[in-house]
């Protein structure tokens, strides 16, 4: 517990020293909100209209799902790279010689993404509050508890693609495209109605969108479907194989 | 003494590649112990077996008492180490470096006492990127010693660091040395070796070769060393008649002796009780590079 504690502490301290990752999990959700909110405004679909946003205006619509977003920009572009890099270098082979164990580098990077994540999802929330007039979450208890298991199961994901990557170049390009589909395809850039059928096939396997529904269940009670089951399924596996694969060098 | 690590016949495979065939040896508390070889003789594999890093697939080993195949845990609070290829993350600076390992296993001196011990003060903030390599490998000595190990694993040192770097590092490894920890040092670095190590083990092949002190080894493997000096005296055939000498040979006024054992203590005395004190008496005495290059070098 100790050493998880120190360890996280570090890593923390070590993220926020990175700019790359800073600006992706803090500034550039931030940023493509504002650019999103700005072209859609906020009005819902009028009767007789193409149905967007699942019905509700553009900022109701991305604010919940930006939530989920930081929480994969954190834990699909950073993670990532910085365990493959870390195993890479050597680093996490001279924790280990030092009985760092598993569960405590594992545990350090969920630590850092919980942390991380809470300060870009409340930044978010400050931002569109001053800017935007939206409708508030139904449930702030559901909103706080998506949002941890967001984390947990955006984290294992991380950890995984971490534990197989064999470079930190390797984790960086395979997150930034993982990253960059999501954006586009998993509930986070254009209206999912406006997807032709391939990409919401694209869009169905991202775990991103399944994070979205989840969210969107909780704040405007909108039909999350199997997007529950699936997410977590998602997280168990990814832990399973991250365990499986996770190598000290 | 009892030794306080055995290896028998240690044996590694990764896959169908043997990288440890057969080593064995023991080190003993106090020593400064060399593990000697060129690259891919199976150094590394070795060390990394002893500190419970990899599991042996044959042979005993015992390192302070533990077994480290099935108590890598309690082993590695009472060892240090300083790995080869490893590295810290670029933006970690010294002191947080010391303070994170000094925590992990809670039981040396603080790390702001090691800071200042290993002579980090001045690079506290440093960030190990910014760090040269002569620095980086003191603070990776700081590390390996922070918990107060009785045993100190140090896996090539100095490879890449320039000639006065690695003087300096040659001072704090005499220093671990010192503070009372046993050394185990892995090099393929001959001059380090004999500089530095009480007894060393020569690894060729992924098998022990040879083992002695540096002088045990010279005297085994390159016996023959030479003194030579400058005389205008014809008759040198008593020399000749010396146990220790094998050959005389001349250029002009410069003689050359080449022998075995006290050669130069026999070959002066003889001189000075001939009547010959020559200004310029030298003995070049046979180096470990050369017992280095007799043992390995046969079958290349």
């Amino acid at each position: 517990m100790h050493t998880l504690v120190r360890l996280s502490w570090v890593e923390l301290k070590l993220f926020l020293r990175e700019p790359l990752t800073v600006m992706f999990s803090l500034a550039l959700p931030l940023i493509i909100l504002f650019v999103l909110g700005g072209v859609f405004g906020n009005e819902p679909s009028q009767p007789g209209e193409q149905l967007v946003y699942r019905g509700v205006g553009a900022i109701t619509y991305y604010v919940p799902a930006y939530l989920a977003l930081v929480v994969a920009s954190v834990c699909v572009i950073s993670i990532p790279t910085h365990l493959a890099g870390n195993r890479e270098r050597g680093v996490l082979k001279r924790f280990h010689a030092s009985s760092v164990t598993a569960a405590a580098v594992a545990g350090a990077e969920l630590t850092v993404a919980f942390v991380v994540s809470a300060i870009s999802g409340v930044l978010l929330l400050i931002a569109a509050q001053l800017a935007y007039d939206f409708e508030p979450a139904d449930s702030i208890p559901g909103v706080l508890g998506v949002f941890a298991l967001l984390v947990v199961g955006f984290a294992a994901f991380g950890i995984f693609l971490g534990a197989v990557l064999p470079t930190a170049r390797a984790a960086q390009a395979v997150g930034m495209l993982v990253w960059f589909v999501m954006l586009f395809l998993g509930g986070a850039g254009p209206p999912p109605e406006v997807l032709t059928d391939a990409m919401r096939t694209v869009s169905d396997f991202t775990p991103l969108w399944h994070a979205v529904r989840m969210m969107h269940d909780v704040w405007l009670g909108l039909d999350a479907g199997l997007a529950w089951v699936i997410f977590g399924g998602i997280a168990v596996v990814s832990a399973g194989l991250g365990l499986r694969f996770f190598r000290w060098e | 003494m009892a030794p306080i690590v055995e290896v028998e016949h240690l044996a590694k495979s990764y896959g169908s590649f043997v990288a440890v065939e057969d080593v064995s040896f023991t080190v003993e508390e106090g020593e400064i112990f060399g593990i000697l070889g060129p690259n891919g003789a199976g150094k590394t594999t070795t060390v990394e077996c002893l500190q419970g890093l990899r599991r042996a697939d044959g042979g005993n080993v015992q390192v302070l008492g533990h077994d480290p195949r099935h108590e890598a845990s309690q082993l590695r609070r009472r060892i240090g180490s300083q790995l080869q290829e490893s590295a810290l993350p670029d933006r970690m600076k010294v002191w947080e470096a010391l303070e994170l390992f000094s925590s992990l296993i809670p039981q040396g001196p603080s790390w702001e006492t090691v800071l200042e011990q290993w002579g980090l003060s001045e690079k506290r903030d440093a960030k190990f990127g910014s760090l040269s390599g002569g620095q980086q490998q003191r603070l990776f000595i700081a590390l390996a010693v922070v918990n107060a190990p009785e045993l100190v694993f140090l896996d090539e040192m100095t490879t890449g660091l320039d000639p006065t770097s690695r003087r300096a590092t040659w001072g704090l490894i005499r220093q671990i040395r010192d503070n009372g920890s046993t050394v185990i040092l892995v090099t393929h670095f001959m001059d380090e070796a004999e500089a530095l190590c009480d007894r060393i083990a020569v690894v060729d092949d992924k098998r022990v070769v040879a083992l002695d002190t540096s002088e045990g080894l010279i005297q085994d493997y390159a016996g023959e060393s030479e003194v030579t000096f400058s005389t205008d005296c014809a008759d040198l055939s008593y020399l000749l008649r010396l146990d220790e000498v094998d050959r005389l040979e001349r250029q002009g006024r410069r003689v050359t002796v080449t022998g075995t054992g006290a050669l130069l203590a026999r070959v002066a005395a003889e001189l000075v009780g001939n009547g010959i004190v020559p200004p310029d008496l030298e003995v070049k005495r046979a180096s470990l590079e050369d017992v280095f290059l007799t043992i390995t070098g046969e079958e290349r």
